[in-house]
This record gives C-alpha cells, structure tokens and sequence, in this order.
C-alpha cells in the first residue's frame, strides 16, 4: 500500500518531527510513503477568517498537488483533513475544471489515525511509551470527522503507557486559529481551564492529533512552567522525542 | 433598529474576564445545564432520530413560512384572537401600547418573553406610564437589578444565590430571615407577585411556538407563572416571532419532547400550556356554560424585525432555532465570558449568528468571530443548526468591509499569495525562521510583535524549526526497501 503524506504547513516548517514521526509509523506498519512536492497550506486560515476566494485559490493549488497521483491522502491533522475532506469540495462545488476533483481527493483524505485503524487496520503500532498520558480530542478532528475511536485504540496498545481520563475533554482549547490572535483573552480563558484541567490529571503527557492545538496548549503550559510535555500522537507511535525539540 | 454604536464583543468580553468571580459562577452554571443535557439524552434513546424529524419540522415550517402565517391568522381568528403583524420593533412597542391605552392598562405582569426583550418593550411601556413587573424569577431579579437578561432560558445564570440575595435586601428590603435559603428568597419573591399578579390588567407573554393548525400558542414554564400571566388578566398580549410556528400539534409534541429536555434536562416543563383563543363565553350569556377562566382579550403580535430578510439566504437556517439555550451552555466561549459580553439579547452561537444577521454587521462587527468554531453548538443543536458554517458565511461578509483591520487583510492575501507559489511559501518560512530563531529561547518566543502580540499575551510562541520537513524529507532520501 501507498500513500501520500500531506505533512500540512505547520509540521512543514514548526514541527517537522512530526511528519518524519508519522511517515516512520506509516512505514512500519507497511505503507510506502510519498511526499507529494509543493505542498504548502490547504488553506483553512483563510476559509476561518472569512477570505473565501483566498481560501479557494489555495484548496486548489492542494488539490493540484495530491492529484497527481492518485494513492490515499494521510494527514497529521483532523483540522486540515476536514479542509480537504469537507470544505474543499463545498468551495470549489462552482469550479467546473475542479468540483470533481475536490471530490475524489476528498474521498480517498483520512486523517492519520483513521488511515492507520481504519484502512490499515494497524491498531498495534509496536511503540512504547512510559508514563502517563491524557488524550485531548482535537475539536474538527473529533466533530466533524468522528476521531475519538481511532486514536485512543492506538493509545491502548502503547506499551508502558497509562492513558488518564481529563476533565472536559471534548471542550475546545481556545486556539481557533486567528481566534487566539484576535480574541486573545477569551482564548487565554478557555485555555487555561484547559490546562488546568491537564495538570490537575497528573498525568505527563498530553497527546493530541493536531500540532495546533499541542502548539497552543504547548505554549500555555510553557508560559505556567509546567512540566507537561506535549506530544503529537505520531510522535507517540513513533517512540520519537518531544515535537518541539529540532530534528 | 439600528445601534448608534457598533458592539463590540472584544470588549464586552473583557469586561466580564475582569468581573470577579463572574467567569467561575457562569462556567458552574452552564457545565451543569450541559452535564443535565447529556444525562436526559442519554436515557433518551429514539432522541437523536427525533432531533432529525424535530429539524425536518422546522425546515417545512421556515421553508413554507407565509402559507403556515396565514393559517395560524385564520385558526387563531376563529377562535376569537386578534393578530397583529409588527413589521419591525417599533411597530411591536406602537401596538402593545396602543392595546393597553385603548383599554386603560395601568399595571402590566409579564411573562419571560425574548422578543419583549428584543423590541425592548418594557422601557417603552413604562415610558408611557405603565407599570410592568416580569414575573419569571429569573427574569423578575434581573428587572429588580436593572439588568438585562444574561441567557435566553435562565436570565441570572451570571448570578449567585449570595447576589440574588444582595438584590432582594436593595430592592425589597428583605431581612436576612427572608434571604436566608433559596426556598425562603423564592417564597418571597411569590408573595411579592402574587400581589402584582392579582392587580394586573394586563398580561405579556411570549410563545415557545404558535401551532398553526388551530391557532394555538404554547407556552412551557416551570414556575406556574406563565398560567397566570395568561389567564388572569384581563387582556393577554403574547409577542412571537414569526418563525415560531409548528405546522400540527402533533409537530408541537416532538419539538416538546426535546426542548427541556436540551435546555435543562428535564424530560417536559413543569408546565406546558396550549392557548387557543380568550375564555369563551356562552353565546346566551349564561355565566355558568362559560369557561370559568381565561382573559377577556386574547392579541397575538407576530414580530418580523427582520426576519424575512433572510429567508431563502444562507443564514435562513438560524431562524430553525427554539430557544433551548443548549448551544450557549455547551460553548466554551460563552462558558468562558457570558451573555452580557455579546452586548446582546440572543447571546452564545446562536447569538453570534442571530444578532448580526437580523441587526447587521454595522452594528455588530465583531460578534461573528466570537467562536473557535469548535463545533460544540453545532453538535448539542436539538434542530442540528449548523451554526459554524453560518459564522463563517458571517465573517465572509466582515472581510470585505473596512472594519476588517488591514494586518489581517493584507497577511492572509500575502499568505495565500505566496501559498500557491511553493517556493515563494519556502523562501518565506525561511525568513521567519531567522526572525524568530533570533529572538527564540530554547525554542520559543515570549513576545510577537505588533497585532500578534494577542498570542503571547497569554502562550509562548515556537520558533520555526532549523529545517522543514520537506528538506528533511528530501535531504533523507526514498526509503530503505524492507
């Protein structure tokens, strides 16, 4: 079985261990891997802010990319994948040389741990991991592609890894994009029930399946000094290092 | 109406962050009203089928509005109602009034009524010399304390028992023998409009919904209040919006069945009360072949304001909505900073769509980004309101106007700009990574310059990494055959 990773801009150029992270756990469990070149941002930031034409012209350059080759498309990211899966097609429905090709590229995107539960059905990733772990269900992953199931299987089978519940879980962190620029207090507050509601679990690690939700509430918890290390559930399954640390 | 001023929520909402205590009394509220949600659907197994009959319901009635009015007019005038129609709020204040004038209205007991709130109807009556109490406990302490309601099915949620307490010593006098439980506060706050109750000419109500069918209005309560305000005076005045229709009573049972039990998690009101038409008396004036209860007058106002102005568009799905409440409590928005913020009578998700589309975004530019677009509304909505997609089709309206401030109109045009040049997009990911490499300790910024300096307000920031994954990836090469 073959690939392609859409490693999404902010693995590309914030969090690249990740994207080696989820391409080592894809790898291992039998799927080639290919890194579809020109990738650059599927363009949500700008459908979230309301700049729907920009939004289009970079759902269609997406679309350019992982068209020219026709294998499934995995990303590390609930929140892009439901990009690709859910409003490409519903913005570019008008576009008569794309409708149909945001169509198909939509029904062959899965977000990482759907692609490895449900298509790979490789529940068991081999990793290992001591300590103790809650899982934060990244909100568009969990909402609007039903990711909650998956992930937490795939944490079931870490080795030395105790999965902790965490209070709230399913309620957002606050980081909605230009949402923690813009409304920054309020994000601020939502944040630190979320992290509150970590710490307060005692566990060491808090696992997620969006680098920007672990860049939010990474940066929370940096600037409480806590001692919460956050990990992008690749990372997990690749047995790698903490996303933030350079390659 | 349009406000002098735009709202802004931005302040709004850090007035109630700095409002001490505020935050944690709202989020004890609303996590409860949610947990009480959760648990009644949860022992509700055909729920999540009815919630899809419950929005094909609204959906015939918002899609065919004008055949189900004119029914309702016909049914309600059959059985001797008056209808009003009240173009925008000020028509709504104009024949309220002109109702209580004509038959010499001096005192005014209301029941809990949004669109009363939206048409600020009482200001008006008062103005005119009328004296109004709400008799909703809720909504009774919020007039006592000269506030408006903070949610749409609890007023007060903002409050706490200690501060309803702090309101009835201010304004009632209360000693601390009548404040000292919620049961005491409670028997007070009934003796005080019991009197009120029984000196009334006139009673203001809203409608949960208007059935077209017979041209009934129903009413759902938990205090026993609403029976009052309808049946005692002798004129009743109910205000409704005129999206508030279900097509039969048999429609009105499904959307009963789902209503508390969203808004509080109880399986039906405590009452739920169906009005066709004033107490009818019998035609040769016999006392005793007449109902024995019931007002004199019975006049339906259907308020548009608005409204029509968006059937057929985008936004016509926000007119589904039945005021449970759920989407303002399960939002952590709303959870995080109240309904006061949204400077607003509907707050919460359904506020931040409501409020801009029948005001506009003149007067409410902000209200559309008070959302993560976590999706939280969207899942808990008895009527499944896809509220995130009408927030965005809202903020795809605000970017094109001036008000949008130009760091975040010109960044996303140079970032889509440049998304769709790769190597334009890696040249300048490039450029950041020396930017804030420089000014990075142990990989990550205390502080961003300009407009982003909203993000280090309350996190760090992570300085790019030295090389992409892309270089990475190429730098490592195909994969070693296994």
């Amino acid at each position: 079985m073959r690939i392609q990773l859409l490693a999404t801009c902010l693995v590309d150029h914030l969090f690249p261990r990740v994207g080696l992270a989820a391409a080592a756990v894809l790898e291992r469990c039998g799927v080639q891997v290919t890194v579809p070149p020109g990738q650059t941002c599927c363009g949500q930031p700008a459908l979230n802010a309301g700049f729907t034409e920009e939004a289009r012209r970079m759902a269609r350059h997406t679309i350019d990319v992982l068209t020219a080759d026709d294998a499934p498309v995995v990303v590390p990211s609930g929140s892009c994948a439901d990009m690709i899966v859910h409003h490409a097609p519903g913005l570019l429905a008008g576009d008569a040389a794309y409708a149909s090709r945001a169509r198909a590229v939509a029904a062959r995107t899965h977000e990482l741990s759907q692609f490895l539960v449900d298509s790979a059905r490789r529940p068991d990733c081999g990793a290992c991991l001591a300590g103790s772990a809650v899982y934060h269900p990244s909100c568009h992953g969990l909402r609007a592609l039903g990711v909650d199931r998956q992930p937490r299987e795939l944490l079931a089978h870490v080795r030395g890894l105790e999965l902790r519940p965490l209070h709230d879980a399913e309620t957002c962190c606050g980081f909605g994009g230009l949402f923690a620029v813009k409304m920054s207090d309020v994000s601020g507050a939502m944040l630190e029930r979320k992290l509150g509601a970590i710490e307060a679990s005692g566990a060491d690690t808090v696992i997620a399946t969006d680098m920007s939700c672990l860049m939010h509430i990474a940066g929370g918890l940096r600037r409480r000094g806590s001692r919460v290390a956050v990990r992008h559930l690749a990372d997990v399954l690749a047995g790698a290092g903490p996303p933030t640390e350079p390659a | 109406m349009i406000e002098p001023q735009p709202v802004s929520f931005h302040r709004g909402a850090a007035r109630s962050l700095a409002t001490p205590d505020l935050p944690a009394k709202i989020e004890r509220a609303t996590t409860r009203l949610v947990a009480a949600r959760h648990a009644a659907f949860a022992a509700f197994p055909e729920g999540d089928a009815l919630r899809d009959e419950a929005r094909a319901i609204r959906a015939r009635v918002v899609g065919h509005l004008d055949q189900h009015l004119i029914r309702f007019e016909t049914e309600l005038q059959k059985r001797g109602g008056h209808l009003h129609w009240a173009a925008a709020a000020g028509d709504a204040v104009r024949i309220v009034g002109e109702i209580a004038r004509a038959r010499g209205v001096r005192r005014v007991v209301k029941g809990k009524s949004m669109v009363s709130e939206e048409v600020e109807l009482n200001a008006a009556l008062e103005a005119a010399g009328i004296h109004v109490v709400e008799t909703d406990l809720g909504e009774y302490v919020a007039q006592l304390a000269g506030e408006p309601p903070s949610h749409i099915v609890g007023p007060i949620i903002h409050k706490s028992r200690e501060d309803v307490a702090a309101v009835f010593r201010e304004k009632l006098g209360a000693g601390d023998e009548d404040v000292a439980d919620a049961a005491r506060m409670t028997a007070l706050a009934r003796r005080t409009l019991r009197a009120e109750f029984l000196a009334a000419d006139m009673g203001i109500s809203g409608a949960n919904f208007g059935i077209a069918e017979t041209g009934s209005i129903c009413l759902v309560t938990n205090e026993g209040n609403g029976r009052l305000t309808t049946t005692l005076p002798r004129v009743h005045v109910a205000l409704l919006g005129i999206e508030r229709l279900v097509a039969t009573m048999a429609d009105l049972g499904v959307m009963l069945r789902l209503l508390a039990r969203s808004a509080t998690g109880q399986k039906l009101s405590v009452y739920s009360n169906v009005l066709s038409g004033p107490r009818r008396r019998d035609p040769a004036g016999s006392e005793a072949a007449s109902e024995p209860d019931g007002p004199d007058e019975l006049h339906v106002v259907l308020v548009d304001n608005g409204r029509t102005e968006l059937l057929g568009t985008e936004l016509a799905e926000i007119l589904y909505c039945i005021r449970c409440g759920a989407c303002l409590n399960t939002c952590p928005v709303f959870q995080s900073v109240g309904g006061h913020a949204y400077g607003s009578v509907y707050s919460g998700p359904v506020g931040a769509v409501l409020t801009p589309a029948l005001r506009g975004l003149d007067a409410y530019p902000d209200l559309p980004h008070a959302s993560s677009l976590c999706g939280a509304c969207r899942e808990i909505c008895p009527v499944r309101i896809d509220i995130p997609r009408m927030l965005l089709a809202l903020r795809a309206r605000g970017a094109r106007r001036p008000d949008t401030p130009a760091w975040i109109r010109q960044g996303l045009r140079m970032y889509a700009w440049l998304a769709v040049r790769p190597r334009l997009f890696a040249a300048a990911a490039r450029a950041a990574r020396i930017a804030t490499r420089i000014r990075a300790r142990d990989g990550w910024l205390r502080s961003l310059p300009g407009p982003l300096a909203g993000w280090t307000a309350h996190r760090d920031f992570p300085a790019f990494a030295p090389r992409s994954f892309q270089r990475l990836w190429r730098d490592r090469g195909p994969a070693a055959p296994r």
